[in-house]
C-alpha cells in the first residue's frame, strides 16, 4: 500500500464518530465607527494612517514623504505620473530596488487594521513584501468590521494568492524588542479616501 | 539535544542563574499579560474559544474525507501533492524535489514539523544547505540549537549572546547588541539569501479542505520572501492543519495571533493556492504519528493545536526552566503531551514536568484540556513500565498504608506516618525538599486523636 | 443535615489546629459535624504521580467512611478535587458518584451551602490570599484570571466578613506556587522557585499572613519562609473565619 493510502487508512479506522460544525454566524461586535476604529487599530500596530480627500492628496503626500529619486511602483492608473506600473510578467528579482509600493485594497479590517490583497491589485506577488516601503489606498466604505464579515466578502473569490497585511514588517525576537522592518516593508502607509 | 538528562535536571541547571530566570520569566509573562488584555478587548472571546474548538473536533471526526477533497483541490489548482508517513518519508520527499532541479541551497521559514524532522541535517548530509529564515529561527540556527519556544524561538537568549552569535557568523562588530542594528544586518543579509534561492519552503498554519488553500502567518514577512522570489515552493504540513471552509479561516485568524502574543492578527496571513506562472509548487501532508493519535480518544483532542504558543507564555514551569529543558522540538505543557505519542520512553518525564495547575487549559484558544491530558498522559506511563521501580515500589507501600485506618493509625502515632513516608514529606536531610524548605513542625498529636479525646464534647 | 468531616492525611497529622478551626467553625455555625474515624487520604498522592490503578482501595475506604452524610466537608481545595473528579468504585459506582456530587471544599460549603452573610471573626492582619489551583481551576472558588468572564471570589468574600483584616494586593492574582504533589520533589529547583516567586509577590505587597483554603500549597510556602526566617506565616483560612476576637 503507498504511504498515502495507509495513512488515510488509518486516519478512517480511528477517527472519532462525527460531530457537527458550529454555528458561526453570531460573532458581531456593537455598533461603531469603522473608519475611527481603523484608524486606532493600524495606527496601534505601527502602521500609518492618512486621510486623503482625493487621489491628488495622496500623491502630494507621496511626494512630501517619499523619495521619489527612488523606485516607486505602482498599479493605480491614477498615480502614473509618481510611479511605474508594474506588471506580473516580469521577474520577481527585478523588484529588489523599489522603494514604495502603492496598492489599492478593496476590503480592510477594523478590528485588526489588516488590508485584503489578491495577486490582481498586487501587480506581482512578491511587491507588497520587497518593497522598502508599502502604500496602501483603501476606500473608507469598503472597511468591514471583523474577519468575520472579511471573508463573508471575498466569499468564494478565486485568486491564485491572496493575503492580509496588517502593518509594517516586524520582529521582536530579540529580548521581546520590537522592530518595525524585519524581511519586508519598514513601514506601511495606509490612505483612507472618503 | 543535551545527552541524556531529563526535563528535572536540565531545569535545575536553568536555575543555577537566578537572575536568568527571573529575566526569562518576566518576558513570557508580559507577553501573557498582553494577550490578556487583547482577549479582554475581543467581543466574544469565550464563544471564539468555543467555537475554534467545535470546528477542530468537527476535522478531527471527518479528517479522511477533509483530506481527500484538500487533496483533489490541491491538484485541480495545480499543486503537487505527497503524502509522508514519518521524518524520513518527508525528508526524502524534499530531497528528490530539489535534487531533480539540481537545487542545493533553500530558504526555509518558520515549520516545526520540518524541525521535528530534522530536515536541515538530513538534506544537509546530501548536500544541500538549508536558511531558517525567521529571525529567531535562523539565530538557534547559526548558535546550532533548536528552537525554545514555539512562536519566539530563541526568547530564552539575551541581547548580548546573539550580538556575539552575529559576530562570529556575520562579521559584525564585537559587543553590538542593539536589537534594531541587529535585526538590520540580518535582514542584509538575508535579503541575499532570498534573492538567490531557487526553491523555498514554508510551513503551513491552516490548509481548506473546500479550497485547496494553505494560509501561513508571518510578522516578518520571511514566508512571503521565500515564497515569491523562488521558483519551486515547497509547503509541509501535519495532517491536522486542516480547516473544513474559508470561512473558517476567520475565526482561527482572530485567535491565532492575540493568543500568541496579544496582537490583534499577524502582520502577513498569506492564502496560497496556485503557482505563479513559471512556478511549482508542492505540498507534503505529514502523519508522523497523527493517525495513531486519533486512535487515543483521552489524547486526540491535542490534534487540535494551532501552536500558538500561549500555554507556553502562562505556564510557571516553562517560564522558570526554558524551552531547552523540554528537551523536544516543541517545547511546554503542548510538547509535554505531544511528545509521549511518538515516543513514550524518551518523553516519559515531561508530563511530570507540571504541577497540574492548569493555566494552560485556559489560555488554550481552542480548549484543548492541556492538563487534563498531562495526568492521563501519567497513567499511561506508568502502566506501559516507563516510571522508576522505586517509585512504583513507595507508591505500592503509600496505597496499602492509606487503604487500611489501622496501619494508617498506628503508623501516625509512632512518629507522624506522613512525615515518614509521604512523597513530599520524607523526614530525612537527603530529601530533597529540604534542601531549600524547611519540613513542616511535627505536632503533638494529629486531629484524629484530638478529635477521639474531645470530639464529643465539642 | 448531617456533615462527615473529611481531613486529608498530611492535615490531620501535621495541621490538627487547622482541622480543629474547621469542626469549630462548622459547629458555631450550626451545622450537625463528625469525623469518620476510620478515613485516611483521597488517594491522590499516587494518582498525581499516576498510580491512579492503585487507589482502589483507597477509593473504597473513602465510600465506607462517607456514604451515610449529607454532605461532606473537607479544609483542602485539592483533596476535594481529587474526589469530585475521580472518586470511582467497581463495587459501587452508584455509592462513588454520590459523594462526587456532595463533596465540598470549605470556602464553598459556607458560600454556596451554608450561604452565610456575616460571621463573628477578627483578625486584624495584613493577609494575602493565595489561590490554590485546585481550587481556583478546578473548584472555580475563583475567577480565573485567564477567561474573559465577570469577576468573582468565594475566599475574598468570607474574608471580607472578618473583622479588622485588610487583604493585600498581588501583582500575579493566581500565579501556582509550585507545589503541586510529587512535583515538588521531583521538580525541587523549579518548585522551590515558583514558591519563591510566590512569597515575594505577597511580601512586597506587605502581607504578614499567607492564606489559602489548601495546606499544601501553604505548607510548601511555610517550608521556604522559615528556611528564610521570614517573619511572614501561613494560616489556613479556617483559622482565619473560625478566629474570634478574644483570641485574636
Ligand atoms: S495547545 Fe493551545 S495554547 Fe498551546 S500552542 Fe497549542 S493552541 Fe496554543
Amino acid at each position: 500500500m503507498s504511504s498515502r493510502d495507509s495513512i488515510l487508512a488509518a486516519v478512517l479506522k480511528n477517527q472519532p464518530p462525527l460531530t457537527s460544525l458550529p454555528d458561526i454566524s453570531g460573532f458581531k461586535v456593537p455598533e461603531e465607527d469603522l473608519v475611527e476604529k481603523y484608524k486606532d487599530t493600524f495606527s496601534g500596530i505601527g502602521g500609518i494612517v492618512y486621510s486623503a480627500a482625493n487621489m491628488e492628496a495622496v500623491k502630494n503626500h507621496i511626494r512630501e514623504n517619499f523619495d521619489t529619486g527612488k523606485r516607486i511602483v505602482s498599479t493605480l492608473p491614477a498615480l502614473s505620473d509618481v510611479a511605474e506600473f508594474c506588471s506580473a510578467s516580469v521577474e520577481p528579482h527585478s523588484f529588489e530596488d523599489v522603494e514604495l509600493a502603492i496598492i489599492e485594497a478593496r476590503l480592510a479590517v477594523a478590528e485588526n487594521g489588516a488590508v485584503w490583497l489578491t495577486e490582481e491589485v498586487m501587480g506581482h506577488r512578491i511587491i507588497p513584501y520587497i518593497s522598502q516601503h508599502l502604500a496602501v489606498v483603501v476606500d473608507e466604505s469598503v472597511i468591514v468590521s471583523t474577519m468575520h464579515e472579511a471573508y463573508a466578502k471575498i466569499a468564494d473569490e478565486e485568486y491564485g494568492f491572496g493575503g492580509f497585511i496588517g502593518g509594517p514588517s516586524k520582529t521582536a525576537d530579540i529580548e521581546q524588542a520590537l522592530v518595525l522592518g524585519a524581511h519586508g516593508p519598514l513601514s506601511m502607509t495606509v490612505y483612507l479616501i472618503k | 539535544m543535551k545527552g541524556t538528562q531529563d526535563h528535572a535536571a536540565l531545569a535545575e541547571a536553568f536555575n543555577k542563574d537566578e537572575d536568568r530566570v527571573d529575566w526569562h520569566d518576566g518576558a513570557l509573562w508580559w507577553i501573557r499579560q498582553k494577550r490578556d488584555r487583547s482577549a479582554n478587548q475581543t467581543p466574544q472571546w469565550e464563544e471564539l474559544r468555543e467555537a475554534a474548538s467545535a470546528i477542530k473536533s468537527n476535522v478531527i471526526s471527518n479528517l479522511h474525507d477533509y483530506l481527500l477533497q484538500f487533496e483533489e483541490n490541491l491538484k485541480r489548482n495545480g499543486v503537487k501533492v505527497y503524502w509522508a508517513a514519518d521524518a524520513e518519508e518527508h525528508n526524502q520527499i524534499i530531497y528528490k524535489i530539489l535534487s531533480e532541479k539540481n537545487i542545493n541551497q533553500m530558504v526555509k521559514s518558520k515549520s516545526m514539523l520540518t524541525e521535528e524532522c530534522h530536515l536541515n541535517e538530513y538534506l544537509a548530509e546530501r548536500g544541500i544547505d538549508v536558511i531558517n529564515s525567521d529571525l529567531g529561527e535562523y539565530i538557534q540556527q547559526i548558535d546550532n540549537e533548536p528552537p525554545s519556544h514555539i512562536v519566539l524561538p530563541c526568547i530564552h537568549k539575551k541581547k548580548e549572546e546573539i550580538g556575539e552569535l552575529f559576530h562570529e557568523h556575520l562579521g559584525t562588530e564585537k559587543g553590538l547588541s542593539d536589537p534594531t542594528l541587529l535585526t538590520r544586518v540580518a535582514r542584509k543579509h538575508l535579503r541575499n539569501v532570498f534573492m538567490t534561492r531557487r526553491a523555498a519552503l514554508t510551513g503551513v498554519n491552516f490548509a481548506v479542505a473546500e479550497t485547496g488553500e494553505y494560509v501561513v502567518c508571518t510578522n516578518e514577512g520571511n514566508a512571503d520572501m521565500g515564497a515569491h522570489l523562488c521558483e519551486v515552493q515547497i509547503a509541509s504540513m501535519g495532517l491536522e492543519k486542516i480547516v473544513p471552509e474559508r470561512k473558517h479561516l476567520g475565526v482561527f485568524l482572530r485567535l491565532l495571533a492575540r493568543s500568541a502574543i496579544g496582537q490583534p492578527i499577524t502582520i502577513y496571513s498569506s492564502h496560497f493556492r496556485k503557482p505563479r506562472p513559471g512556478q511549482e509548487m508542492h505540498l507534503v501532508l505529514v502523519d508522523k504519528g497523527r493517525s495513531a493519535l486519533l486512535a487515543r480518544p483521552d489524547f486526540r483532542d491535542s490534534l487540535k493545536c494551532i501552536k500558538c504558543g500561549g500555554c507556553m507564555n502562562t505556564c510557571p514551569v516553562y517560564r522558570k526552566s526554558g524551552g531547552l529543558s523540554y528537551h523536544n522540538t516543541i517545547s511546554g505543557p503542548i510538547g509535554a503531551i505531544l511528545a509521549p505519542n511518538l515516543d513514550m520512553k524518551k518523553h516519559a518525564d515531561l508530563p511530570f514536568a507540571s504541577t497540574l495547575c492548569g493555566s494552560c487549559s485556559n489560555v488554550c484558544p481552542v480548549k484543548i484540556p492541556i492538563h487534563d491530558q498531562l495526568y492521563k498522559w501519567r497513567q499511561v506511563i506508568v502502566k506501559e513500565g516507563y516510571s522508576a521501580s522505586r517509585k512504583t515500589f513507595s507508591m505500592k507501600a503509600m496505597a496499602l498504608t492509606l487503604s487500611s485506618p489501622e496501619i494508617y493509625k498506628t503508623a501516625g502515632k509512632t512518629g507522624r506516618w506522613i512525615l515518614n513516608h509521604a512523597p513530599f514529606a520524607i523526614n530525612n536531610k537527603f530529601n530533597p525538599w529540604y534542601k531549600q524548605r524547611e519540613m513542616p513542625d511535627s505536632p503533638k498529636q494529629s486531629f484524629g486523636e484530638w478529635y477521639a479525646k474531645n470530639g464529643s464534647k465539642s | 443535615m448531617k456533615i462527615g468531616l473529611f481531613i486529608p492525611c498530611y492535615v490531620n497529622q501535621l495541621y490538627p489546629n487547622a482541622a480543629i478551626a474547621t469542626l469549630e467553625l462548622l459547629q458555631k455555625l450550626g451545622a450537625d459535624v463528625s469525623y469518620p474515624s476510620k478515613q485516611t487520604c483521597c488517594g491522590q498522592p499516587m494518582a498525581n504521580s499516576g498510580y491512579e490503578h492503585l487507589t482502589q482501595s483507597c477509593n473504597d475506604l473513602f465510600i465506607e467512611n462517607f456514604s451515610g452524610f449529607d454532605y461532606v466537608v473537607a479544609p483542602s481545595a485539592s483533596c476535594v478535587l481529587h474526589i469530585k473528579d475521580h472518586l470511582h468504585s467497581h463495587a459501587d459506582e452508584k455509592a462513588a458518584a454520590s459523594i462526587r456530587g456532595k463533596i465540598y471544599e470549605l470556602v464553598e460549603f459556607l458560600t454556596d451551602v451554608l450561604k452565610i452573610e456575616k460571621l463573628d471573626a477578627c483578625f486584624p492582619h495584613k493577609v494575602g490570599l493565595h489561590q490554590s489551583c485546585h481550587g481556583l481551576r478546578g473548584l472555580h472558588l475563583a475567577q480565573m484570571s485567564e477567561l474573559v468572564a465577570p469577576d468573582f471570589s468565594k475566599p475574598k468574600q468570607l474574608l471580607n466578613m472578618v473583622q479588622g483584616l485588610e487583604l493585600t494586593e498581588l501583582d500575579r492574582v493566581d500565579e501556582c506556587c509550585g507545589f503541586g504533589g510529587l512535583f515538588c520533589i521531583a521538580e525541587e529547583a523549579v518548585s522551590v522557585k515558583m514558591g519563591k516567586d510566590r512569597i515575594t509577590d505577597h511580601t512586597k505587597h506587605g502581607a504578614e499572613y499567607i492564606t489559602s483554603p489548601d495546606l499544601s500549597c501553604l505548607m510548601h510556602m511555610e517550608g521556604i519562609l522559615q528556611r528564610n526566617n521570614s517573619k511572614v506565616k501561613i494560616i489556613h483560612i479556617a483559622e482565619i473565619l473560625n478566629c474570634s476576637s478574644i483570641k485574636a
